[in-house]
């Protein structure tokens, strides 16, 4: 285990703002890619079922 | 009993085995994340030059090596589409440029996150960098061109020119350490020489490689299941596709 304690392993050296920042940015990208993505399938499928369903079934 | 190979080649079938791979994919990403940090993290141990400071190349590599594969596979699809006018390879080009474009951007951020201490510059016209940002302007050029055509299967072509034009750029980032006096240094895994990194530190990275590896199959299976249902909205097999449940 490298780190003494949590402060120490904030700091990360000294060098947190780059290591954090770094690790920050690509959870942000990797997470919103996937919410994107799934967001997109979502509404898509929500349109198919939507102009398939006929209308006298209405919204409860 | 004679292989189909072209069962799955058809968007109807691609999209039910795709949807049947990705949770699959998508435990095993999640899992060798998890290992890869807590690697990186808490295994590895503290470098003798940077101290602390290295451990983005636990993100940066990874990022950096996904950038190019993911535009040579997308360059593959493109070639294939066009050489065989299958209408699913070109959907798969389509879906692939998005998260390279994600990862090109991610591994010139870590990569300045990580000059800045190490070099003192953000950002330097170094022959690395430059010609990763060149790549980071083909995929957006790529992305845009095919959102300009409105006609799918022309977007198709326009885009597999660009992606086929494009891939002589992967070399010249892969090489520029080795032909050019640059800042950036050279490779230190080879696949013919001894790793020239610290065991543990290197398995941190190729497990951190591997979880980038399979995340990206998951986000283009599901990408490229929403395109097929994008062009494939006439057809009948979407039509009765049952709720989100598919």
């Amino acid at each position: 285990m490298n780190w003494t304690s949590w402060s120490d392993f904030i700091s990360m050296g000294g060098y947190g703002y780059y290591v954090w920042g770094s690790y920050l940015i690509s959870f942000i990208c990797i997470a919103g890619e996937i919410i994107l993505v799934s967001n997109r399938k979502r509404t898509l499928l929500k349109q198919i079922s939507l102009t398939k369903a006929p209308i006298k079934q209405e919204r409860k | 009993m004679a292989i189909n190979w072209f069962k799955y080649s058809s968007p109807a079938s691609f999209y039910t085995l795709a949807g049947k791979m990705i949770p699959y994919f998508s435990v095993v990403a999640s899992g060798l994340f998890l290992l890869g940090l807590y690697i990186s993290f808490f295994i590895a141990p503290t470098d003798s030059q940077q101290s602390e400071a290295y451990r983005i190349i636990f993100i940066h590599v990874p990022a950096a090596w996904m950038s190019m594969f993911l535009y040579l596979i997308m360059a593959i699809w493109a070639a294939i589409g066009l050489a065989f006018n299958t209408r699913l390879s070109a959907m798969i080009a389509t879906a692939i440029a998005p998260t390279g474009a994600m990862f090109t951007f991610l591994a010139l951020w870590t990569g300045a996150l990580w000059g800045k201490p190490m070099w003192g510059a953000w950002w330097v016209w170094d022959a690395r960098l430059t010609s990763e940002l060149i790549l980071l302007f083909l995929y957006i050029g790529f992305m845009s061109l095919q959102a300009a055509i409105n006609d799918p299967r022309r977007a198709d072509k326009a885009g597999a020119v660009i992606a086929l034009v494009g891939a002589v750029n992967i070399p010249i980032i892969y090489f520029s350490v080795k032909w050019w006096n640059t800042l950036h240094q050279g490779a230190s895994v080879s696949l013919t020489q001894s790793p020239k990194m610290a065991t543990t530190m290197l398995t941190g990275m190729l497990i951190m490689g591997l979880a980038c590896w399979i995340y990206s199959i998951v986000v283009i299976l599901i990408r490229t299941r929403a395109i097929i249902l994008e062009r494939e909205r006439h057809t009948v097999w979407v039509s009765e596709l049952q709720g989100s449940s598919q």
